[in-house]
């Protein structure tokens, strides 16, 4: 019996390792696939320079500002409307039909195909609010695929705040709101900066909500305003792959732009676990 | 009773009852706490004392489904009445809980946080922080690290840095919910030590589950039992000579 247990353990172990060291490895091949292949192609003149010669050459430059625009823009909308739609649900919300309704919706919201997204961006923000294929109205799309995920992990940041800490407050004479800005939401916004690391990620690699709401096939210049339309990276990249005169050409750009992404995401997530290592210092936790 | 009272009543409760729900939690209670001096409410798990408790600062309002009737006059101000602004009397009527809970901020800024929001003006947060250090019993331990976080300090050290919170706010009643459970003995006993020192200006309710500590610092006790004031009286007649049979079954160990 004790044996068995014992070998049990060791089976169990060893495909849990299995398992880990299969996520490692592919990440691994991920990287190195990219890296090695799109390395050389990177420079400041990749990064400054437009698309030249039908896109078979030059840089990625108005790809990389545009999924910069998004990303700001999308984060603008998304992150004070998910953190105050969560604070609302969360603190002040009575639990009841109209509450359950609206975590459902959140819910179905999450799992919403991004495609659908992007027609419900085509529909309300291009064409009946009248904003057009534009940097706006695309981040606007994108502001809405990230809003569940924002408020979900809002939520669930506000329900780690330890209720003593609420307590104390509101028994010094503090009122709700005072407590909620100057204790509540100090204590969970690591968590809740966890939640826009996630949808960062996500803003800069969705293609299918900009391609129906502002993501143009080639532009040489950079968005003047809000209105324009605008080159995105993951578009590019599907375009110089697929659709593009020569796709022999055009490959070490192709993983040059798949590179660039991937920084970008890495280094807007380096700079968000910056911010919460901050915060969690300052809280001493 | 009342002339037993030398001070006058601060608190004065009549025919309160709760529920949880359809729980009748606490029935028909009234009692007159004196003012500046302390009182214990004892009994055991369940009884309903800290219940009680949080009645007397309206901490039950955050509670769903919990309903009182009942008058509540602190200082000769119904607290349940309607024109009455929650948020004000909790000023009035501070709490230091059970498990030591300062804000994850400094020391200084834990104290302040009340004056600070209350509006008090910022050359004289210095000055209410340091008083109210002075009379948590706390500022000789920690005046050289006020910049430093709160949480690094020991048990003992955060409860009386809650007790000066409390103070920061300038209450007239401070409400204790077994102040001392987590603590070590020697933090009780400066706890206890602050508390005795405390009344010569607040008057102090402490719901406390050691009858040692009830008999120790308070002038008067009243025990609880199901949801019932049992007895209420001088503490020295509650533990020496109990007038109700299940006070004296209580005191005496046999139950609880």
């Amino acid at each position: 019996m004790f044996q068995n247990a014992k070998i049990n353990e060791k089976i169990a172990f060893s495909l849990l390792r299995m398992a880990m060291g299969l996520v490692v490895l592919f990440v691994l091949v991920i990287l190195y696939y990219i890296i090695s292949n799109g390395y050389s192609v990177i420079s400041l003149e990749f990064l400054t320079s437009m698309p030249a010669k039908r896109m078979t050459a030059g840089g990625i430059y108005p790809a990389l500002v545009g999924t910069i625009y998004l990303i700001i823009g999308s984060m603008a909308f998304a992150l004070p409307m998910g953190i105050l739609a969560a604070v609302y649900l969360n603190e002040y919300a009575k639990p009841g039909k109209v509450t359950w309704l609206i975590e459902m919706a959140i819910s179905n919201l999450a799992g919403t195909p991004s495609v659908v997204f992007g027609l419900f961006g085509l529909a309300m923000f291009v064409k009946y609010l009248g904003f057009g294929p534009s940097v706006l109205a695309a981040s606007l799309t994108l502001a809405l695929l990230i809003l569940p995920v924002i408020i979900r992990a809002s939520q669930e940041a506000l329900i780690t705040v330890p209720r003593e800490y609420r307590e104390a407050s509101l028994a010094l004479g503090v009122t709700k709101w005072q407590t909620i800005r100057r204790v509540v939401l100090p204590a969970a916004i690591p968590g809740m900066v966890t939640g826009a690391i996630l949808s960062v990620g996500r803003v800069a690699g969705e293609t299918a909500p900009i391609l129906l709401t502002g993501a143009a096939y080639f532009l040489p210049r950079l968005p003047e305003s809000a209105f324009s339309q605008f080159m995105a990276l993951p578009y590019h990249l599907f375009v110089l792959a697929t659709a593009g005169t020569n796709i022999a050409q055009t490959r070490p750009i192709q993983y040059g732009t798949a590179l660039v992404l991937l920084i970008i995401v890495l280094g807007v997530n380096l700079f968000a676990i910056a911010i919460r290592n901050h915060y969690r210092k300052k809280m001493h936790r | 009773m009342s002339d037993e009272f030398t001070n006058g009543t601060e608190i004065e409760v009549r025919g309160l009852n709760l529920w949880y729900g359809t729980n009748h939690a606490l029935h028909d209670i009234s009692i007159d706490i004196p003012k500046n001096s302390v009182t214990a409410f004892i009994g055991p798990s369940g009884c309903g004392k800290s219940t009680f408790l949080r009645c007397l600062n309206r901490m039950n309002d955050l509670i769903p489904g919990c309903r009182i009737e009942g008058k509540v006059n602190i200082s000769s101000q119904d607290i349940y009445n309607k024109d009455v602004d929650v948020v004000d009397l909790r000023k009035k009527v501070g709490m230091v809980f059970q498990k030591p809970n300062p804000f994850p901020m400094s020391i200084h800024d834990n104290v302040a946080y009340g004056p600070r929001i209350h509006g008090a003006a910022k050359k004289e947060i210095g000055g209410i922080v340091e008083y109210a250090l002075r009379s948590g019993a706390l500022w000789d331990e920690v005046s050289g690290r006020l910049s430093t976080s709160a949480l690094d300090l020991s048990g003992g050290q955060q409860q009386r840095l809650c007790i000066a919170r409390t103070l920061a706010v300038k209450p007239e009643v401070i409400l204790f919910d077994e102040p001392c459970s987590s603590l070590d003995p020697i933090s009780t006993s400066k706890i206890e030590d602050l508390i005795l020192e405390l009344k010569k200006q607040y008057t102090i309710v402490i719901v406390t589950h050691n009858m040692q500590q009830a008999a120790r610092i308070s002038d008067h006790t009243a025990f609880f039992l199901l949801g019932d004031l049992i007895e209420f009286g001088r503490t020295e007649q509650i533990f020496e000579s109990p007038q109700k049979k299940e006070t004296e079954d209580y005191i005496t160990g046999r139950f609880g």
